[in-house]
């Protein structure tokens, strides 16, 4: 891929996930912080499904953007065919395990299998 | 870098001066030495003396050993770039007075293999340069144009003019943070240059010289850190032409 | 031995933000941050993830992050989070050739445009909402 495209994902996840999170974050505001993280007032988060497709949504771009980050600063740092090619397809690797391991949480609660 | 230093002093009659510095002199030859010394020589200088001035003295006087690269002594040719009390500058440039200081510290330029003490290496850097394509490209030719020449306006010369006066110093490499680093990386240098071409309405090339910068170790790996500016001692401003030519393939330009 | 024959600065002179101004301080902070929310990511979606074991689990979690040191914590990830976003909006409009001047003559003393006073100023206030939002974060995780 092109790193002008890459880079065009990397800007766009960044803006999408600045949107996202300010939502997250409100959520814990509509009540006392340290209530809101009560376990019943967390599932039931979990269970309404616009909110969970939006966590699900934030986790992608999160991951997306903060792995390739990494994988810019990596491919700074040194230089080589062999450990580009590792840091390219580590951090797509990273990427992918990060948002199944989070897509697990958030189909798990929501489906209520907790 | 060790910090075992030789100290020496004039043995010679100096010119008549008030005031003196202790100047300090990376000294290292890869093929002989692991590491750099320090060399201290003690220097008499006048308000307006530069740091060349200086080193030239400990070679007229002192050391006559020490490299140093120099030519027009009034930063047009770039050959003396080194790093001045830690910061890259021209030491033509650079008047003793300006540091503050009466320790001057001179080291060769980060990021530039070292040939001998203050003289590095430029081949990447000239080389980076021409992958930029640094000439007009389009079809036709002046000699073969009806008009004989491409006439510009004086606003389409100002697009390009600022990043035209680039002396290959060196300096904005020196002081880049991705420089640091990434050994693949055009360059603020080289990346500047890519965009006096591209704004230049007689070029016809952008296509080709946003391909060759559209590529890993590319025009991305700038972060608009500003240091390339912050040194150019031409007022170039290479952060600015990167940006520019980076709106080019985001979108923002056409 | 490759390091000192090119002779790169290397990683202590990438992230030493002492000698090049203000912009060089913003480039520093924002790596800085964007690796400490990537880290804190993890670690969120790893504390998350106890919910899935249930109520007591979850309980032993909160425990474990509501305390002094884990409200320090997410202090410090509100301000990084806050500067990672607002430098980061500015950078990428910079990055797309808006705000960074105008080409023409230099002249002597030959400031750099691109280093105007606009830029600055976006980097103080992104310093500044990231203080302020730190203050208001403290507020709400301390005054619970």
């Amino acid at each position: 891929m092109r790193e002008s495209i890459i880079m065009k994902i990397h800007y766009g996840t960044a803006l999408g996930a600045v949107a996202l999170v300010t939502i997250h974050i409100l959520f814990r505001m509509t009540q006392n912080f340290s209530e809101s993280l009560q376990y019943q007032n967390v599932i039931a988060n979990y269970h309404l499904l616009p909110y969970a497709l939006m966590l699900e949504v934030v986790l992608i771009l999160l991951s997306v953007h903060g792995f390739n980050g990494l994988r810019v600063i990596l491919l700074e740092l040194k230089q080589g065919i062999v450990y580009e090619k590792l840091i390219n397809y580590g951090s797509i690797g990273a990427m992918a395990a990060l948002i199944a391991y989070g897509s697990r949480t958030i189909l798990m609660a929501g489906m209520g299998m907790s | 870098m060790a910090v075992e230093t030789i100290s020496k002093t004039p043995e010679v009659s100096l010119p008549i001066s008030s005031d003196s510095i202790t100047l300090r002199i990376s000294r290292f030859n890869p093929k002989n030495d692991l590491s750099p010394i320090f060399a201290e020589f003690k220097v008499p200088i006048q308000k307006w003396t530069t740091v060349l001035e200086a080193i030239l003295f400990v070679k007229q006087n002192l050391d006559h050993s020490v490299a140093v690269r120099y030519s027009c002594r009034q930063a047009s040719c770039g050959s003396c770039g080194m790093r001045i009390n830690g910061k890259p500058a021209l030491a033509c440039y650079t008047k003793i007075s300006e540091l503050n200081s009466n320790i001057v510290t001179v080291e060769p330029m980060h990021n530039f293999p070292i040939i001998r003490d203050l003289a590095v290496d430029f081949k990447q850097m000239f080389a980076n340069h021409k992958k930029m394509k640094p000439y007009i490209i389009r079809e036709d030719s002046e000699i073969a144009s009806d008009t004989k020449e491409f006439l510009q306006t004086p606003e389409e010369v100002e697009k390009y003019l600022q990043f035209s006066y680039c002396i290959k110093c060196g300096l904005c490499n020196s002081a880049c943070p991705t420089m640091a680093t990434d050994e693949s990386f055009i360059g603020p240098q080289g990346l500047a240059q890519a965009y006096r071409y591209v704004a230049d309405n007689r070029d016809d090339g952008k296509k080709e010289r946003l391909k060759i910068i559209d590529q890993s170790h590319g025009i991305w790996r700038c972060h608009f850190a500003g240091s390339c500016s912050h040194v150019c001692p031409k007022g170039v401003d290479p952060a600015m032409a990167i940006q520019l030519l980076r709106g080019y393939l985001l979108g923002f330009r056409k | 031995m490759t390091e000192r024959m090119s002779n790169r600065e290397g990683l202590k002179g990438m992230a030493n933000p002492t000698r090049y101004g203000l912009e060089r301080v913003a480039y520093w902070l924002q790596r800085l941050s964007g690796l400490g929310l990537l880290a804190y990511l993890i670690g969120h979606i790893y504390e998350t993830s106890s919910i899935v074991n249930g109520k007591v689990a979850w309980d032993k979690m909160l425990e474990l992050t509501q305390t002094t040191q884990g409200h320090l914590i997410l202090t410090l990830v509100i301000g990084m989070c806050v500067y990672h976003t607002a430098n980061g909006i500015r950078v990428m409009l910079g990055q797309g050739g808006i705000g960074v001047g105008k080409p023409g003559q230099p002249e002597y003393p030959y400031k750099a445009a691109s280093l105007n006073y606009k830029q600055r100023l976006c980097i103080w206030v992104s310093i500044a909402l990231a203080a302020l939002a730190m203050m208001y974060g403290m507020a709400v995780l301390f005054g619970d």
